[in-house]
């Protein structure tokens, strides 16, 4: 029998868990993230897998991997890539940076100063670069997780929120529970894991899964559920601004992908709802007076709040 | 784990024990409680207003500031001062005037003691007694409609603090108010039209509640009546049924005053009776309704002479209307009464008291009586001598006469000769007792002026007028009016006409002049205030029934109006829920199989929360009922694809509507 795309999607999912223990919906909120050709970004505690998540997708999907270790003095040429002189051939040869590879993980992006940050949104938001003049695609499908260090620290440069707008989700990955936990201890090292790790999905595949969640419909009421939500978050005074129309898209686009993942072909309001915590919480600050509550407490009011249509 | 999930972060502190009241609930809720003091602000003393302001301003501060309250000793030192404030103003801590002081004081110690929800909710409802107290002092149209918008801040106020994290913001909470105060406007309604009405006032008013009112006193003395007459307050007003009756005859007849004890009459004890005095009408009668504002006394106004009781009220020997409670709320009664008349004979106390006089008073006057009576002892000729008296000699009509000393009736009939309606009644019902004509002085209002706009006649506080009536053979009492012979203007035009220094009139008593359209502006905002008294105020038992039987419901007891009332509230609610439930009831036949689907799972205690999405009810109910998990998962999953799919087969509905409708919790 012929797997379909969707049986197929299931396999990376799953093939992924058996790195990051635990962690299934973080995958798969990855997952919908990358296929609704999002970016992604993970606000954690060091050590909580998200290299190891960014590699293991990689791996399962058979994406191009990249890292990119963020320091203070990392320049946007070590980024995108820089023209050096051969002197063989005296002439000025591109060296792509690496930018060019399918998956791309920003370690650490909070620690490069803003005009890095900016060569990387940039590039995010364009799908090229462009440098000395000439314009460069990058490569298809492309993605990008950054990570960041939500502590207190010195001497880094937070994402302002009109970036932080440039990535579809933001997701935690938390600690594990106590039975991951253990199977963790008990289990082999991650590396050689991941080395054993099976390519579920060409990267046709992938495009055509991609291409597929802009077709998942989404029925009359879904799209009243979603301008509910949108409206609250503006009339309400627990946030300082509401959604923007376009948090307003890429909440639709992440629910797609959602529910594409789960294999249906219609977005259902728990899809949304499923995504919206990831997909809005880093869009949304707290008004004048609920500045204590944290994200997540202001998105399951949100959710609360906006009743489903009959 | 938790993780902070920014930087503009403050680390979670512990839940406090009391959820907090909200600053905008708190602004809210001063503003309302400042608008509903705000009436009284004139009537509260000087320092409780300073005080209520002062600890408003606080409340605001620690607000906006972020400040702690004041501590507990503080609190109880400004309650317990304040207590004394009020009990050294007012030597009590009852009654209307101390009451309302205490409340305000009291209330605006308990905002800072204010924290939580709980303190919110009781400052909310002392507020709703303070916007109540208001009415104690005046109910008329501007206190009524400020009030009513005091009311809608308050309960955006309420609505704020019950649900203050709901993040209403804005015009919200003012939409919603507005939304609650619409649907209670029916049920006002209502219950205004058929609560049934008892008489007098629901529970007891403290005494001093009333104090204050203007209007004719029960005795006359020199200056009485004119002191009145510098109030453009209206009395009363009264609707004719038919044509207005000349201002000649236009005599309200008040209390009728018999003892004369030199300077002052005063009215004895005449007990009423209930039933009207007979006497015999000559001439067609006059048929009205006088809507009586609050006096604080038991007279009922009327024309002369009365020939029908109102209810609840008796008659006097003398004609007086007397109600058995005093009119301290608006007062509607219909009368019947007949200008030409003819009394029978007065009995022998009626002429003893009619001829009192102290001993040996005025001898001027006496001696001028006799003088006349050598003349001509007939009676007739005797009213005939003392009118002529006062038009030929030089007699003035004014309102600011002198000084009268010793024997005044001698003093006014052969010194000053100045004087108001008060000192010519008083003199000439001397004259005439002194000649042995029986007499007495009559108290009431005399004119009255039209609203041509509103149809009704106006008689206002300066209208007041004392006159005289004399009983003569064979015509019994006959009203003389000393007054009609000095300033006839007064009796035919009203007191404006008559008066040379008319400046000292009240300002709508003035007639003409400059700020005439002012006045006529003011005539029709009296039109208003008739209605709004006709229709509200004066909404008492007997209009009650009046207006029933006039929707054709017959003569109705308080039962019959209870029941109508009940029925028509549970008849508004049953109204209101369809409107509801048919809103709410989808018409698309797939939202409406859920909804039942839903309705009938609630009914097991499985209620669908407003946010829950069918999958995730589905897997709730299967996991609390796992015998009901197969089906409940068939109808969420059919219910899903058809409600949020890209089609819906007209068979896939079929068979949702059976799912749904043999599905049995």
């Amino acid at each position: 029998m012929v797997a379909t795309l969707e049986d197929r999607l299931d396999q990376a999912v799953q093939q992924v868990g058996t790195t990051i223990l635990g962690k299934e919906r973080a995958i798969r909120l990855a997952v919908s993230c990358l296929l609704a050709r999002g970016h992604l970004l993970i606000e954690d505690l060091p050590g909580m897998g998200k290299t190891t998540l960014a590699h293991a997708l990689a791996c399962c999907l058979g994406l191009q991997y990249q890292r990119i270790q963020f320091t203070s003095d990392l320049l946007p040429a070590d980024i995108l890539g820089a023209a050096v002189y051969e002197r063989q051939r005296e002439t000025f040869v591109f060296h792509p940076g690496p930018i060019f590879a399918q998956l791309i993980l920003a370690d650490e992006i909070n620690r490069a100063t803003p005009k890095t940050q900016s060569a990387l949104l940039e590039a995010m938001e364009e799908g090229q670069v462009t440098i000395e003049g000439e314009t460069r695609k990058l490569p298809e499908p492309f993605f990008v997780i950054a990570t960041q260090n939500p502590a207190y620290q010195i001497g880094t440069f937070p994402l302002p929120e009109s970036q932080l707008d440039r990535f579809l989700m933001r997701i935690e990955l938390g600690y594990p529970d106590a039975q991951a936990e253990r199977l963790l201890l008990e289990g082999e090292d991650r590396r050689d894991v991941l080395a054993r790790l099976p390519v579920c999905l060409t990267p046709e595949q992938l495009r055509e899964a991609q291409a597929r969640v802009a077709g998942v419909h989404a029925a009359p009421p879904l799209l009243d559920y979603v301008q509910g939500l949108l409206a609250f978050s503006r009339q309400s005074s627990l946030f300082r601004g509401g959604l923007s129309p376009r948090a307003g898209l890429a909440l639709l686009r992440a629910a797609r992908a959602w529910a594409l993942l789960h294999r249906r072909g219609h977005v259902l309001p728990e899809d949304v709802q499923a995504v919206l915590p990831a997909v809005v919480g880093h869009r949304l600050y707290p008004g004048e007076e609920h500045l204590e509550q944290t994200s997540a407490d202001l998105v399951g009011r949100l959710r609360a709040a906006v009743t489903l249509p009959a | 784990m938790r993780l902070p999930w920014s930087r503009r972060d403050r680390p979670r502190r512990a839940p406090p024990p009391v959820e907090p009241l909200t600053a905008s609930a708190l602004t809210w809720l001063l503003a309302a409680l400042a608008l509903a003091v705000a009436p009284q602000a004139t009537e509260l003393s000087v320092w409780l207003s300073v005080l209520f302001a002062a600890l408003v301003g606080w409340r605001g501060f620690i607000v906006f500031r972020n400040r702690a309250l004041p501590p507990r000793w503080l609190l109880l030192l400004v309650a317990t001062l304040a207590g004394a404030g009020v009990m050294i103003d007012h030597r009590t801590l009852f009654g209307r005037d101390a009451g309302v002081a205490l409340l305000t004081a009291m209330t605006a110690c308990k905002l800072l003691e204010s924290r939580g929800l709980r303190d919110g909710v009781v400052l909310v409802f002392l507020g709703y007694l303070l916007v109540m107290s208001n009415l104690l002092y005046s109910q008329d149209i501007p206190l009524v409609t400020y009030l009513l918008a005091v009311i809608l801040v308050m309960l955006t106020a309420q609505v704020l603090i019950h649900r203050q994290h709901a993040g209403l913001t804005a015009l919200a909470p003012l939409r919603l108010t507005g939304r609650m105060v619409l649907l209670a406007i029916p049920v006002m309604l209502i219950l205004f039209v058929l609560f049934p009405r008892i008489p007098g006032p629901l529970w007891g008013l403290p005494k001093d509640a009333y104090k204050g009112r203007t209007g004719l006193s029960e005795q006359m003395a020199p200056g009485s009546v004119s002191e009145l007459i510098r109030s453009d307050a209206v009395a009363f007003r009264v609707r004719f049924a038919d044509a207005v009756p000349p201002s000649n005859q236009r005599y309200w007849r008040g209390p009728v005053l018999w003892h004369f004890d030199g300077r002052r009459w005063t009215r004895p004890e005449e007990p009423p009776v209930k039933t009207p005095i007979p006497f015999t009408p000559e001439g067609a009668a006059v048929d009205y309704a006088v809507v009586l504002e609050p006096s604080n006394r038991n007279w009922l106004f009327a024309l002369d002479l009365p020939a029908r009781l109102p209810p609840r009220a008796g008659m006097t020997p003398s004609f007086q209307l007397l109600r058995d409670q005093p009119v301290n709320e608006v007062y509607r009664y219909e009368m019947r009464s007949y200008p030409a008349y003819r009394t029978a004979e007065p009995t022998a106390m009626e002429r003893s008291r009619g001829l009192q006089l102290p001993p040996r008073a005025n001898p001027r006057a006496r001696a001028l009586v006799a003088e006349w009576r050598q003349r001509d002892p007939q009676p007739e000729a005797l009213v005939r001598s003392a009118l002529t008296l006062f038009r030929e000699q030089p007699f003035y009509y004014t309102l600011n006469p002198p000084e009268l000393g010793g024997e005044i009736v001698d003093d006014f009939l052969f010194r000053t000769r100045r004087g108001f309606c008060e000192h010519y009644a008083s003199a000439f019902v001397f004259l005439m007792r002194a000649g042995g004509v029986p007499a007495r002085v009559v108290l009431g209002y005399q004119g009255g002026e039209m609203n041509a706009l509103g149809g009704y006649l106006m008689v206002r506080q300066s209208d007041a007028h004392a006159w005289a009536e004399v009983w003569l053979e064979g015509r019994g009492w006959v009203r003389v009016d000393p007054t009609g012979a000095v300033a006839p203007n007064r009796v035919q035009q009203g007191l404006y006409a008559a008066l040379s220094d008319s400046r000292l009139l009240p300002f709508l008593a003035r007639h003409g002049g400059d700020s005439e359209w002012l006045r006529q502006l003011a005539l029709g905002w009296d039109i208003l205030n008739n209605s709004w008294n006709e229709w509200v105020l004066a909404y008492g038992p007997e209009r009650q029934k009046e207006f029933l039987s006039g929707l054709g419901f017959g003569p109705a007891d308080w039962t019959g109006m209870t029941v109508a009332m009940l029925i028509a509230l549970g008849g508004f609610g049953v109204l209101y829920a369809g409107w509801r439930w048919r809103s709410r009831l989808a018409r698309d036949p797939v939202a409406r199989a859920w909804q039942r689907f839903c309705a009938r799972l609630a009914r097991r205690g499985l209620a669908r929360g407003a946010a829950e999405g069918p999958l995730d009810f589905a897997g709730r109910v299967a996991a609390g009922r796992p015998e009901l998990a197969a089906g409940v998962w068939e109808i969420a999953r059919l219910y899903a694809a058809l409600r949020y799919g890209p089609v819906a087969p007209p068979e896939q509905v079929r068979q949702l509507r059976q799912l749904t409708r043999r599905f049995r919790a």
